[in-house]
C-alpha cells in the first residue's frame, strides 16, 4: 500500500522527465543518502570502512564507467584493468611531479589521461564488433601492463615497480582516517552516478543505445557511429580512470601493476553482467554481490561456530560463489537491476496483482 | 514471484551475516593473539601452506608445553589472502581490531601495501626475510622488521658464493650472470644490489622477468639458450621454482649453474622435478629434517595429540621450520617486551613492537629454545631491524638438500650505505622524521 502513486500527477515535461518521478523514490533515495552520508560514519566500524565499503564504493564506480560502455553502447571491453590502472599511474605521476598538485586535481586529472588511452584504443572499434573487439581492447590489458612494469618513469624510478601515495589532503583536510576515505570515494561515487544517468538520459546516451541495439539503423536515422562510439570510450574511460585513481590513492596506499591485472578487468565485467547490463543501479548491485558475498562467505563457517580449516573455506567460498552466480543467471539474464525493476513493479500493483 | 522471494531470501540472510559480523564481539581475555595471514590455496598454495602449518603448530606447541607464555595463552586466527594484495589488505583490517601482537603478511606485495597502514595501527610488520629491503633501517620504519635477511643481503651472499667459486671477485669479469625473476616487487627488489655488484665486479648482468605466477616460462628460457649465461639466479616463488628447474632441464642449461634465493629453495620446488633438479643449489636461511629438539618437541606434543596442523612427514621440511622460526621470534619479541612491561601480561602491537627491537637470542638461548644448529644468533636494535643476515647454500641430491658451502654473511659496505640511502628516499617521499635516541627507548 506504501509504494503507489495514485494523486501523483504530473502536469509539466519538467516534472515528467525527471530521474525518479514517484514520490516515494525520491523519499527513499534521500534516506538513502542520508544513511550513507551522515549515519554510516557513525555507525559503521573501521574494518566495515577499509574492508568493504570503500572497495565496494571504488569498484562501484568502475563498474559504472564500464557500464556505460559495454551496457549502453554494446562495446564488449576486456581492458578495463589497463584504464583503471593508466588512471592510478598518471595521478601518482601528477603528485609526485607536480609542486602542489591538489589531491582532486590529480585524481581528475588521471581521469583525462584514461579518456585519451581509452579513445586510443577504442578506434578499432569502428571497424570491429563484438567479440573481436573484446579481443582488440585485450591489447590495451596486455599493453598497459607491461608499459607499468618495464618503463621505470612511471613509477618514479621505483627499483621495486612499486608505488606508494601518502597524506591525502583536500584543501587542507587530511584524508586520514577511514570515513575520511569513505566520504571521499562516495563524494564521488554519487556525483559521477548522477553525471552518467543523465548522459544516459540524454541525447548522447540515446545515440549509445542506438549504436548498441541496431549499428546500421542508427546510422541510418543520422547518428555518426564514430562520434557515439568514441565518446562513449571517452566517458566510459573517464570514469574508470578515476576509480582506478582512487583505488590506488584511498584504498591500497600502495600498489604494483598486479593491482590492476586481466583479474580486474574480468572481475568488473562479471560485476556489470550480473549487477545488470545498461543500468546505472545495477553496477551497485553487481560490485555488491561480487564483493559483500566471498567475504561473507568466507566468514559464515567461523560465524556458525563451524570447525573448518582455512582452506575448506576458501574453496567453500568458491564453491558457493560459483553456483550463486549461475543462479542468479538462471532465474534472472537480466542481472539483479531487473530483480530490482520487477520487484518494484510488484509493489506498485500490491496487493491487487492482475 | 519465486525469483523475487529467493532474492529476498539471500539478500536478507547475507544483511543478517554481515551484521552479526560488525558487532562481532572482541574476546579480550588473558589471551596473546597472533593473526595470521596464510595462502593454503591458489598457484602459490604448494609453498604457503607447510609455512602456515609451521606457524600455527608452534603456537599449539607452546600452549601444550609451556603453557603460553610466562602463563599467558597464545591463541590465533587465520586468514587466507591468497598471495592478492587486496586480500591480504582484508585481512589485515579484520583481524587489527582484535588486538594482535604483529602481522606477518607472507607476500612482499602485502608488505608495502600495509608498510603505511602500520605506522598509523602502530603494529609492527615482521617480514623475515623478505619484505622492503630498506626497512632494516629501524630509524626510519619504526614498525618494519625484516629480521634475518632481506633480497639486497640474499643477492649480496649469491654473488659472494659465485666469486668463490670461480676464485676471487676479480675472476667475476667478463661473466655473464641471469636472473631469472617473479615480475612483481618480490622478483625486483634485488636489482639495485646486483647493479651495484654489477659496477664493481664487472659482470654482464641479464635481467629476464617471467609473468606471474610463473607457469609459463618458456620465453625465458629462450633467452638464456641464447645468451649462455654463466650462472643463473632464480628469484622465483611457488610454482615458478620447478617450473624453471623443467625448463632448464628441456633447455639444457646445468642446473648446477642455477642458484635460487632462500625461497626458490624448498622441497615442493624440486620434488616433482626429481632427477631433473640434482645439482640445483639454493640459498637457505635454516636447516631442514626433524633432528633438532623444537621439532621432536612439536612431534611430541602436537602431533603426538593427534593436533598436528599438516601432515606428520612435512614436519621438519624447509619452509615449515621457517615458519617455526618465524612465530619463534614472535613469541621470544613478546616474553621479551613481558620482560620490560610485565611477566604474564598481555603485550599490545606497541609492547611487542619494542620487544623485537629488543630481541637477544644468543646461542645459549636459542639452544634452550630447541633451536641450535638449526639458526645463527640474532640481536636486533633500533637502528637494525634485521637482527643478522647469515645464510649457506644447500643442493638438491635428487632425494635431499644437502648444505654445500659455509655460512655467508652480507657485505655491510655495500649494504648500509644502500639501506640508509633507500630508508633517506622513502622519509622524503613521506615526510618522515628519522627516530630521535630518545624514541628509540620508547
Amino acid at each position: 500500500m506504501l509504494y503507489r502513486e495514485n494523486g501523483q500527477f504530473k502536469t509539466s515535461y519538467r516534472a515528467d522527465s525527471q530521474i525518479f518521478t514517484i514520490r516515494q523514490d525520491k523519499i527513499a533515495i534521500a534516506g538513502l543518502l542520508l544513511l550513507a552520508f551522515v549515519l554510516t560514519p557513525w555507525l559503521a566500524s573501521d574494518y566495515f570502512f577499509s574492508a568493504i565499503l570503500i572497495p565496494f564504493l571504488i569498484l562501484s564506480l568502475a563498474a559504472l564507467g564500464l557500464n556505460v560502455l559495454v551496457g549502453y553502447c554494446g562495446q564488449i571491453s576486456l581492458g578495463t584493468g589497463a584504464f583503471m590502472a593508466v588512471g592510478a599511474y598518471a595521478a601518482y605521476n601528477f603528485q609526485v611531479r607536480v609542486e602542489h598538485m591538489p589531491l582532486i586535481g590529480s585524481i581528475l586529472l588521471g581521469g583525462l589521461c584514461a579518456t585519451a588511452v581509452g579513445v586510443l584504443f577504442g578506434i578499432p572499434s569502428l571497424r570491429i564488433k563484438g567479440l573481436y573487439l573484446a579481443v582488440a581492447t585485450l591489447a590495451a590489458q596486455f599493453f598497459c601492463d607491461w608499459a607499468f612494469l618495464r618503463i621505470k618513469w612511471f613509477t618514479n624510478n621505483s627499483s621495486s615497480g612499486n608505488v606508494s601515495v601518502s597524506e591525502l589532503s583536500v584543501w587542507g583536510h587530511a584524508i586520514d582516517t577511514p570515513a575520511q576515505k569513505y566520504l571521499f570515494c562516495l563524494s564521488f561515487v554519487v556525483l559521477f552516478a548522477l553525471l552518467t544517468k543523465n548522459l544516459v538520459r540524454g541525447a548522447i546516451g540515446r545515440e549509445w543505445m542506438a549504436m548498441r541495439d541496431m549499428d546500421v539503423a542508427a546510422a541510418v536515422i543520422g547518428i555518426r557511429p564514430v562520434y557515439a562510439k568514441l565518446t562513449a570510450f571517452a566517458v566510459s574511460s573517464f570514469i574508470v580512470g578515476v576509480a582506478g585513481a582512487l583505488w590506488g590513492f584511498v584504498h591500497l596506499g600502495s600498489w604494483e601493476p598486479a593491482a590492476f591485472s586481466i583479474d580486474r578487468s574480468f572481475q568488473l565485467l562479471f560485476m556489470i553482467i550480473i549487477g545488470g547490463l545498461g543500468s546505472v543501479m545495477g553496477s551497485f548491485f553487481g560490485a555488491a554481490f561480487i564483493i559483500f558475498l566471498p567475504i561473507v562467505l568466507n566468514q559464515l563457517p567461523a560465524a556458525m561456530g563451524l570447525q573448518i580449516g582455512t582452506e575448506t573455506a576458501s574453496h567453500l567460498e568458491l564453491m558457493v560463489f560459483g553456483a550463486l552466480i549461475i543462479f542468479f543467471l538462471i532465474k534472472e539474464p537480466h542481472g539483479l537491476a531487473r530483480l530490482w525493476s520487477t520487484a518494484k513493479e510488484k509493489l506498485r500493483l500490491w496487493p491487487f496483482p492482475h | 514471484m519465486s525469483t523475487l522471494k529467493s532474492f529476498a531470501i539471500a539478500s536478507s540472510l547475507a544483511a543478517l551475516s554481515l551484521a552479526g559480523l560488525v558487532t562481532e564481539a572482541v574476546a579480550q581475555a588473558k589471551e596473546q593473539f597472533f593473526p595470521l595471514l596464510v595462502y593454503r590455496t591458489g598457484p602459490y598454495a604448494p609453498n604457503g601452506t607447510p609455512w602456515a602449518n609451521g606457524k600455527q603448530d608452534y603456537i599449539k606447541m607452546i600452549n601444550a608445553r609451556d603453557g603460553g607464555i610466562n602463563g599467558v595463552k597464545v591463541t590465533f586466527e587465520e586468514c587466507e589472502t591468497g598471495y592478492a594484495t587486496d586480500k591480504g589488505v582484508e585481512c589485515y583490517e579484520r583481524l587489527k581490531g582484535k588486538n594482535p601482537s604483529l602481522f606477518d603478511p607472507q607476500a612482499t606485495g602485502i608488505t608495502f601495501a600495509l608498510t603505511d597502514k602500520v605506522i598509523k595501527d602502530k603494529i609492527p610488520l615482521v617480514t623475515l626475510g623478505y619484505g622492503l629491503a630498506a626497512s632494516q633501517d629501524g630509524n626510519v620504519f619504526k614498525w618494519n622488521f625484516p629480521l634475518m635477511g632481506s633480497y639486497w643481503t640474499a643477492a649480496d651472499m649469491l654473488i659472494q658464493h659465485l666469486a668463490k667459486k670461480e676464485g676471487g671477485f676479480d675472476k667475476l669479469k667478463g661473466k655473464k650472470i641471469a636472473l631469472v625473476y617473479h615480475d612483481s616487487p618480490f622478483g625486483k627488489e634485488p636489482m639495485p644490489l646486483l647493479d651495484e655488484r654489477q659496477k664493481m665486479h664487472g659482470f654482464e648482468l641479464i635481467k629476464i622477468p617471467v609473468t606471474a605466477p610463473g607457469v609459463e616460462q618458456k620465453s625465458a628460457w629462450l633467452q638464456v639458450r641464447q645468451q649462455r649465461p654463466d650462472y643463473v639466479l632464480l628469484w622465483g616463488w611457488g610454482v615458478m621454482n620447478s617450473t624453471a628447474l623443467k625448463e632448464a632441464q628441456a633447455t639444457g642449461y646445468p642446473r648446477e649453474k642455477m642458484y635460487g634465493v632462500w625461497w626458490a629453495g624448498a622441497e615442493p620446488d624440486v620434488k616433482d622435478v626429481g632427477e631433473g633438479a640434482k645439482g640445483y643449489n639454493a640459498l637457505a636461511l635454516n636447516t631442514s629434517g626433524q633432528a633438532p629438539k623444537v621439532i621432536q618437541d612439536i612431534l611430541k606434543y602436537v602431533h603426538g595429540k593427534g593436533e598436528g596442523t599438516g601432515p606428520k612427514e612435512e614436519v621438519g621440511s624447509v619452509l615449515y621450520t621457517r615458519g617455526l622460526i618465524i612465530q619463534m621470534l614472535g613469541v621470544e619479541a613478546v616474553r621479551r617486551a613481558q620482560e620490560r612491561f610485565g611477566k604474564g601480561k598481555v603485550m599490545n602491537a606497541e609492547q611487542v613492537r619494542w620487544g623485537l627491537e629488543n630481541l637477544a637470542l644468543d646461542q645459549k638461548r636459542l639452544d634452550a629454545l630447541g633451536f641450535a644448529g638449526v639458526m645463527r644468533p640474532i640481536s636486533t636494535s633500533c637502528q637494525d631491524h634485521m637482527g643478522s643476515s647469515w645464510a649457506r647454500v644447500h643442493s638438491w641430491d635428487g632425494a635431499k638438500w644437502n648444505f654445500s658451502s659455509d655460512w655467508y654473511q652480507a657485505d655491510e659496505q655495500i649494504i648500509k650505505p644502500m639501506v640508509k640511502a633507500a630508508a633517506d628516499k622513502y622519509a622524503t617521499e613521506k615526510k618522515l622524521e628519522r627516530r630521535t635516541p630518545a624514541d628509540c627507548q620508547s
